[in-house]
């Protein structure tokens, strides 16, 4: 009998054995390695053009693995590519990235997971509106945002700056961090608040010594989140910083898209890869975590 | 640090006094801030300022309704509100499509399970900018897959999407679908995990075949999830700028516009502040009209606060 419901609940009806390359699985096995192939190939050609010399270019296959490897292109494309009358490459590009991405995580998770555990703990009278309105907020098409911001960015001298991108980040990646603190702190058995509140714990020891231990692996999701996607903004930076600011993204679209100078695909194919190594990384080594934090995008507070 | 209120302050109905709390409040000025100066005053200075003359700098010159009809009667907006149409209804319908397909492959208990889920998200995690650029790369009409097709020796192969005005919109979705589908995947799959074994050895005793069973058991059953889905591509969709400004750049001509690279050009390059924001109205009202009806349906049915 077991044996019947095993065989019913994963191969095709009946009492025949299972093979292990019955037709269905054949198709199975051949539609998602053709699919894998579709989502693979940009990788690939990425990197094989960016191993190519320009004549090997130009005689074409862009499937082609590289016949002479060369990493000239990677070279120039970090410290020689030319944006406008700059020519100092990628490399000041990831080195603003840098210095916006750290602030901005740190800042961005500091206040939302202060947010969360208020929202979660220490409830009071309208906060469940503000937060009704935050996960609204998200919502808003940045476009009805962006001047009013520069408004205030301007007011308070940071317009331009990368002080001012990182609030930038911080205000818009709260929606979704709080809401991911806030689920979380509110799992917390709450007997566990209580007993510390009995004990005399305030409000700022609470979170420290009790909350923010616990909540490491959401901490974790959360620098995931955070770090791609403030690396892979575009929109913001090339609203709100200027030329010797501009993060990396923002700096690779200028180099590749100029219409000055002769197009060297090999050098544009590195510096596309370039960019988007870091997030790569993060998505190879973080696995199961990365899955986790976009889950929380699609979970309903 | 001597908070005086009670615990887990479960306190709405009492008399609550601006200080009790303080320091919670204090903790939550940020959010608070974010909500309404931000959210809630950013987006009504720019629908109040919509109805003004602004061009180089905002100013209060009452132009009414104006700025909408200009902007209905502007081609390039027209063009932008088409394409949005097309990229926005197959990315839709693909995205669910390729989605479910490809989770419901995955949940067949095959092997590499994990290996083929990386693949399949792994154009997440890159920027829209990286997207655009190497599709542009790929979908080049001299190197690209139209040269090496011909190089097989089809010679009359012609697969030119991105310089060609009708197709281009197409050559976006290419793109775009290759970055979005491995989340809405991972949405699915998680989903048709959350469904129980027993359904599926119910169908088997009623004999109901594989592609059967999930389009008129499981699909159904799994509405919450494709609710979701469907509301995350969609706001997905309206803000589709980056991928247009790296891919085409708007081009051939105007062909591949979109709203929201619309609003920015004439908010932060053709100086026409009021154009700008009365596109950038016309987003919101779009993003309104999606939102109501999922904001009815997820939560109008079970009343909560």
């Amino acid at each position: 009998m077991a044996d019947i419901s095993t065989n019913t609940a994963q191969g095709p009806r009946g009492p025949k054995p299972k093979k292990a390359f019955s037709r269905a699985n054949i198709f199975l096995y051949g539609t998602l390695i053709v699919v894998s192939m579709y989502y693979l190939l940009p990788l690939y050609v990425m990197i094989v053009t960016s191993l190519k010399g320009m004549p090997e270019i130009r005689m074409g296959n862009v499937f082609g693995p590289p016949m002479e490897i060369t990493f000239q292109p990677w070279v120039k494309a970090w410290s020689e590519a030319c944006t406008g009358i700059n020519c100092d490459g990628l490399s000041r590009g990831f080195g603003n990235s840098v210095r916006i991405l750290i602030p901005s995580v740190l800042l961005s998770i500091a206040i939302a997971s202060v947010n969360g555990y208020a929202l979660s703990n220490w409830k009071f009278k309208g906060s469940e509106t503000f937060f009704t309105i935050l996960i609204i907020g998200a919502f808003i098409p940045y476009q009805t945002m962006l001047y009013p911001i520069v408004i205030m960015l301007r007011e308070i001298g940071l317009m331009g700056s990368i002080g001012g991108l990182v609030l930038v980040h911080t205000v818009f990646g709260m929606p979704i961090l709080t809401l991911l603190f806030r689920n979380y702190f509110a799992s917390i058995p709450e007997e566990l608040f209580k007993a510390a509140r009995v004990d005399g714990a305030g409000f700022w020891q609470i979170y420290f010594q009790i909350m923010m231990p616990m909540a490491l692996p959401i901490f974790v999701v959360a620098i995931i989140l955070q770090v791609t996607g403030i690396w892979n903004d575009f929109l913001f930076g090339v609203i709100y910083t200027k030329p010797s600011t501009y993060p990396m993204t923002v700096q690779l679209n200028n180099i590749v898209n100029s219409v000055q100078g002769v197009k060297e695909y090999n050098v544009n194919m590195a510096a596309t890869l370039l960019t988007g190594l870091v997030p790569l990384v993060i998505y190879f080594a973080s696995g199961k975590l990365f899955v986790r934090g976009i889950a929380a995008g699609a979970v309903k507070g | 640090m001597t908070v005086t209120s009670e615990p887990p302050s479960r306190s709405g109905k009492r008399p609550a006094k601006l200080f009790k709390n303080w320091m919670a409040k204090l903790a939550s000025l940020p959010m608070i801030l974010t909500a309404l100066v931000v959210f809630v005053g950013g987006t009504a200075w720019t629908v109040t300022y919509s109805f003004t003359g602004s061009r180089m700098l905002p100013k209060t010159d009452w132009v009414g309704f104006d700025q909408y009809e200009r902007l209905w009667s502007t081609d390039r907006w027209i063009i932008s509100i088409k394409n949005l149409g097309i990229y926005g209804g197959c990315s839709m319908i693909l995205t669910l499509v390729i989605g479910f397909s490809l989770a419901a492959c995955l949940d067949r208990k095959i092997r590499f399970e994990s290996a083929f889920r990386s693949i399949f998200l792994y154009p997440f995690a890159l920027s829209f900018v990286v997207t655009g650029l190497v599709w542009q790369w790929i979908l080049n009409p001299d190197f690209g897959l139209q040269s090496v097709v011909r190089g097989w020796g089809w010679e009359s192969f012609t697969f030119n999407p991105l310089n060609d005005p009708n197709t281009v919109i197409y050559g976006l979705l290419i793109a775009g679908l290759w970055q979005g589908t491995g989340l809405i995947m991972c949405i699915m799959l998680a989903g048709l995990r959350g469904i129980d074994e027993d359904i599926w050895k119910a169908a088997r005793v009623d004999g109901i075949g594989t592609v059967k069973t999930y389009v008129m058991i499981i699909i159904p059953m799994m509405r919450p999830v494709f609710i979701t889905a469907l509301v995350l591509i969609a706001s997905g969709i309206i803000k589709l700028y980056d991928l247009v400004v790296a891919q085409t750049g708007g081009g051939p001509g105007l062909s591949s516009e979109v709203p929201a690279k619309y609003v920015i050009e004439y908010m932060f390059r053709a100086q026409n502040l009021g154009q700008g924001f009365a596109a950038s109205t016309m987003m919101l009202c779009s993003v309104v009209i999606i939102l109501i009806p999922w904001a009815y349906l997820e939560f109008g049915g079970r009343k909560r606060g």
